[in-house]
């Protein structure tokens, strides 16, 4: 009577452990101490700078594959004390390091934002790096997305069928008068996590590594990023053009395929 | 020490009555004639549901048996085919998944021993293979001990668009049709010929709000498809299986994605962004639906970057 009932305490007790276990998967051990090393050295990084910059994302990842994030800065760009970068990290994704978008001071204001995938409970990240070479951080936790989503593209033909056509999406705008502008390129973005019907094989990543936005050659913004963005990249950005011109996007994926698109203001 | 026992002996009989209790009133209803179907719940996945939330079942013929849809988690499988047997002795041929989701294929390893053919659509096993590591890590945390046996079978017979096919159980012909891209880029029907049932996999969701994880645009193409369509019953993916109700719920599906795609275009054209979309559209279709709040944003996202592209 005793060994059968002392058999299953055992097996309850797995059990339990079993639970806890599972839930200690979920990333709770800060990433972020390595990650800053990694990316930035011994560089000192002034956390919470919300004097200077506002992140926002979801708190709940609506959709593991796009996750809207904007960066926006209060401190206006000025020749003497600009932001020069803004790198956006994600704790937990594959590949944490998302992206870097180098800025123009004569951008006036910062007010950044693209579509991220991000795959489980993590920090999102933005660091603004100035032209002295000072760092300041700001971070917005976001929860995964439940259910059935998931990182992969809903329908990878479509996404191929239009890869490398583009769109830069804007108001009329007045010479003198800050606009936003959206530029949008379709591509799968593959991570490497997709996988081919016919071959039966994974798809190489292959994604947008370039995204550079000039306006009468002027670089406005150029972003490097990787696979943690969406498919389709999409980045808004807000600029004041000083006279006509041509505001010319360029774009550069991982295979060293380039596509541009251009728009007469 | 004493505690200690007592405090065990309590937690075993709690986690026994839960196990007990869980495969008691997991039950199955009959559709028609030789149909039956077990309802999900209208939650999210969760240990205590065991990712019992959609609606699987099977259909007997005279020769074997076709399960459609397998359950949300190795348990629920092993749990359908508990009251099937029930029902009936007769092995089971195909085990048929209506698309990718966890909730729809988890319970496929439960029926292995009876060696069915897994059958689905030709962009199943990419659908698979793309989210499998994925499902795998956050399932195994969402469901816990449900979770243990679930396996990724790919398909081995594939339904290709266009050129549905037809299995036979022994004198009860089923026609299996595959989709473009819908609810996902990889959707299935089965269709019962005898009784004129129609399995619409996810396809169709009645009560709970339809999730779009495939082409706003070839989804609604697809349900006034499915609206000229003369059948006898109707097995939606999640909600309430009959004869009646499906027309209602088909044309209420209808109507949420008509109205969603005609206020993010608006938006769109008007140069918005998603996260004004979000805050705005649909709001009206609160009351309508069992869980709005955790799905209702997420079809707005994945809807807005779909049409920036018309």
């Amino acid at each position: 009577m005793f060994k059968p009932l002392l058999k299953l305490l055992l097996i309850s007790l797995s059990f339990t452990f079993f639970s806890l276990s599972a839930q200690a998967a979920t990333p709770s051990e800060p990433l972020w101490p390595t990650l800053k090393v990694a990316y930035f050295g011994d560089r000192e990084i002034r956390e919470d700078a919300n004097d200077l910059l506002v992140i926002e994302a979801p708190k709940r990842a609506e959709d593991a594959a796009i996750v809207p994030i904007s960066v926006t800065s209060l401190v206006p760009q000025t020749a003497d004390k600009y932001i020069t970068n803004i790198h956006i990290v994600i704790d937990n994704n594959p590949e944490p390091y998302s992206a870097n978008f180098s800025l123009s001071p004569k951008l006036g204001l910062i007010d950044i934002s693209t579509r991220m995938r991000v795959d489980q409970y993590t920090f999102v990240r933005a660091i603004a790096e100035m032209n002295d070479g000072s760092l300041h951080m700001v971070s917005r936790f976001v929860k995964a997305s439940g259910g059935c989503s998931a990182p992969a593209g809903k329908d990878a033909a479509a996404a191929l069928a239009r890869l490398g056509k583009m769109q830069i999406r804007m108001r009329k705008p007045s010479v003198g008068e800050p606009v936003q502008a959206q530029v949008i390129v379709s591509h799968p973005n593959y991570n490497g996590l997709q996988f081919d019907q016919k071959s039966r094989l994974y798809i190489d990543a292959h994604y947008v590594k370039k995204i550079n936005i000039r306006y009468n050659n002027q670089e406005l913004i150029n972003v490097d990023t990787g696979i943690s963005v969406s498919e389709d990249p999409s980045i808004r950005f807000t600029f004041t053009p000083m006279e006509a011109g041509t505001l010319t996007a360029e774009v550069t994926d991982s295979k060293n395929q380039q596509f541009s698109h251009q728009k007469e203001i | 020490m004493t505690n200690l026992f007592s405090l065990l002996s309590g937690l075993l009989a709690l986690l026994l009555s839960s196990f007990i209790a869980a495969s008691d009133e997991y039950d199955v209803q009959q559709v028609t004639t030789g149909i039956y179907y077990h309802q999900g719940s209208h939650e999210e996945p969760s240990a205590s549901n065991f990712g019992a939330i959609a609606n699987v079942g099977f259909i007997i013929g005279e020769r074997c048996v076709a399960v459609i849809d397998s359950g949300g988690s190795y348990l629920e499988g092993s749990y359908l085919l508990q009251e099937l047997r029930k029902i009936t002795s007769l092995p089971v041929c195909y085990v048929i998944n209506t698309h990718v989701h966890p909730d729809h294929i988890f319970g496929n390893a439960a029926f292995k021993a009876d060696n069915p053919v897994y059958v689905g659509h030709e962009k199943l096993p990419a659908a698979i293979a793309s989210r499998e590591s994925f499902f795998s890590k956050t399932f195994k945390e969402t469901l816990g001990q449900a979770y243990t046996g679930t396996e990724f079978i790919a398909p081995s017979l594939t339904v290709s668009i266009g050129s549905p096919v037809s299995l036979d159980l022994g004198n009860r012909a089923l026609t299996l049709t595959a989709y473009s891209t819908s609810h996902t880029d990889h959707d299935l029907t089965v269709l019962d010929e005898k009784s004129q049932t129609l399995w619409t996999g996810d396809l169709l969701f009645m009560s709970r709000i339809p999730v779009m994880d495939g082409s706003i645009n070839g989804w609604i193409k697809t349900m006034q498809e499915l609206q000229a369509m003369q059948l006898n019953f109707v097995v939606p993916g999640h909600g309430n299986a009959g004869s009646t109700e499906w027309q209602q719920g088909l044309q209420k599906q209808l109507r949420y994605f008509s109205g969603l795609r005609d206020e993010i275009r608006l938006i769109i054209a008007d140069l918005g962004s998603i996260e004004q979309a979000s805050k705005q559209v649909g709001l009206d279709e609160k009351g309508n639906w069992e869980l709005f709040d955790d799905y209702h944003r997420r079809n707005i996202t994945a809807s807005f970057v779909q049409l920036e592209w018309e």
